[in-house]
């Protein structure tokens, strides 16, 4: 898995959907364990009905990263792992 | 607050620019199409792995057709179902590089079926990923070997029928049944488990050919909702349900731990050996020839036709080399007319001051004619004060045009009185070129040695070539 560390103004960990990214497929939504991700009644750029994160319940997991086919759609921030 | 972040791999481009002046930041793929989730899959494990920079991606011909928009790697965009055959140069050249075949269902297991066999067998130690969506996505969701039985698609809009089109074709079993791959495994994208076993296979893919390990080969099932006309959460749903059954995902091979890392010698050869190993190490300098020669050298048109077995087509051959080695340009092409079906051979040698364009002697200033149809073929074909050499052993008729010169000479029975029928056609060179004084007839004696794979009978040869010369001194002095 490709970690970077970033500086972010978030509640970790968290999810990001690139609104004008989205394709609308609704894969990230389907696989996500704690159903944390939804569709918008809005249209993107593309004009799809784009998915975005409630706000609550993401592990960082990273398991919508992997199953959305969109190069940058998907942003996920975790917390950084304490090394011992 | 610091964070670590999972996004988009670095062997993605940044922005996709060859895609076109709008929407640079998303593929070109359909919304749940799988090739994206791979390209991901793929670009992460070549920049884990740190070997991006010495990466090239084949892309084939078929939605992926365009991959080479979004890896930042070498890429290369190949003919339909020929990815394994440019992959086998790219490796092959650059041997330090990572070559990446990535191919649909398609172009891998239709038009391209013979190349990733033919690969595979080879062992190149390349990285193959097959993305098997059991139809064709980029043309309209046409019917692929892969299609399964019953699947509707618009060439088989009733389904495929077993009688019509017979079973779907599984890749990876076939391939590894061969004896060189290291690896084949199936995978699919349909859940976080299948998405992860996917990233394993795809990594140790890439990693035996890091470790010079040897071919490997992972098939993917891949949704298309598109093609399919379903929904991509339903067609993830569909692979489970439909294609997972026919195509077990699993391991089919394994045994990279086994192998030896294995490299192609390298080596650049001088010019000796390859004379060495062509058999004309005795070859000595280019020959001087004047310019003059050269200069006021007539064009030599020749068709020389009989039987196979007349030696008519090494006729040619010896001819040929013959006028090279003085530094004339030559051609010599066989050429397999539909009189091939009666036994009958012939070839076009032309012999010229100046480059040749064409090697055909559509009308020949030169025709030697070894048997009767030969002649009955080609004599109205001959230029206006051409020559007709006739071989009056087996021809017999005499040339019906009376504005050419003819030589009759009965070349079979000379040659026969050496003890070598074969030979007829050294006794017409001999006497072409004792008759025409275009090249003096004893260069065939340095051409002849060489040019005879039986080496036993060069002076048989030899002497054909001086009873040729000494019937047209008899006969035709001039």
């Amino acid at each position: 898995m490709t970690e970077e560390y970033v500086e972010i103004d978030l509640s970790l960990p968290s999810m990001k959907v690139v609104s004008n990214l989205c394709k609308g497929c609704g894969l990230c939504i389907e696989h996500c364990p704690k159903d944390c991700i939804e569709f918008t009644d809005k249209f993107n750029e593309l004009g799809y009905k784009y998915a975005k994160y409630s706000g609550e319940g993401c592990t960082g997991c990273g398991i919508c990263f992997y199953a959305c086919p969109e190069p940058g759609a998907i942003i996920v921030y975790k917390k950084v792992r304490e090394k011992k | 607050m610091k964070a670590a972040v999972l996004e988009k791999p670095k062997a993605f481009y940044d922005k996709f620019e060859r895609k076109g002046k709008t929407q640079q930041e998303t593929t070109h793929y359909c919304p749940g199409c799988g090739h994206g989730n791979l390209h991901k899959i793929i670009t992460e494990a070549l920049s884990e792995f740190g070997v991006d920079d010495r990466s090239i991606i084949v892309s084939p011909v078929g939605c992926s057709v365009f991959a080479y928009y979004y890896f930042d790697t070498g890429n290369i965009q190949a003919a339909h179902g020929r990815a394994p055959a440019v992959a086998t140069g790219l490796k092959r050249s650059n041997p330090e590089s990572i070559v990446i075949s990535y191919q649909g269902d398609g172009d891998l297991a239709a038009i391209g079926g013979d190349e990733i066999l033919q690969a595979a067998n080879r062992g190149e130690n390349m990285t193959v990923i097959f993305v098997n969506n059991a139809i064709y996505g980029m043309t309209g969701g046409q019917m692929a070997p892969t299609t399964l039985v019953g699947q509707k698609t618009t060439t088989s809009p009733y389904g495929r029928k077993i009688e019509n089109e017979g079973y779907p074709i599984r890749m990876s079993e076939i391939i590894a049944t061969l004896e060189a791959p290291v690896y084949v495994e199936r995978t699919a994208l349909v859940d976080f488990k299948t998405i992860n076993h996917t990233k394993r296979a795809i990594r140790k893919a890439i990693k035996n050919q890091i470790d010079k390990k040897g071919f490997s080969f992972v098939e993917v099932l891949a949704p298309c909702p598109t093609g399919w006309k379903i929904t991509p959460v339903d067609s993830q749903k569909w692979i489970q349900q439909h294609m997972m059954p026919y195509f077990p995902v699993q391991a089919f091979k394994d045994v990279s731990d086994q192998r030896e890392s294995m490299e192609i010698e390298q080596r650049d050869y001088s010019d000796q050996e390859v004379l060495d190993v062509l058999g004309l190490s005795q070859l000595g300098e280019k020959k001087q020839v004047p310019a003059s020669f050269i200069e006021n050298f007539p064009t030599q048109f020749m068709k020389i036709a009989g039987f196979g077995g007349q030696g008519v087509l090494s006729a040619g051959v010896v001819m040929a080399a013959c006028a090279m080695n003085e530094n004339l340009e030559v051609t010599w092409i066989p050429s397999y007319g539909p009189e091939m079906r009666g036994g009958t051979a012939n070839c076009s040698v032309i012999l010229s001051n100046s480059r040749i364009g064409s090697p055909l002697t559509t009308n020949p200033n030169v025709l030697i004619v070894m048997n009767g149809p030969s002649l009955d073929a080609f004599e109205d074909d001959v230029q206006p004060n051409g020559l007709i050499i006739v071989n009056t052993s087996i021809v017999d008729r005499r040339v019906k045009r009376d504005d050419v010169d003819v030589l009759y000479i009965p070349l079979t029975e000379i040659a026969s009185g050496l003890g070598l029928t074969a030979a007829a056609n050294m006794v017409c060179l001999g006497a072409y070129l004792e008759y025409t004084k275009l090249i003096d007839y004893k260069s065939l004696f340095e051409i002849v040695p060489l040019a005879i794979k039986k080496k036993h009978l060069v002076d048989t040869n030899l002497k054909a070539i001086k009873e040729g010369v000494k019937y047209i001194r008899e006969n035709y002095s001039r």
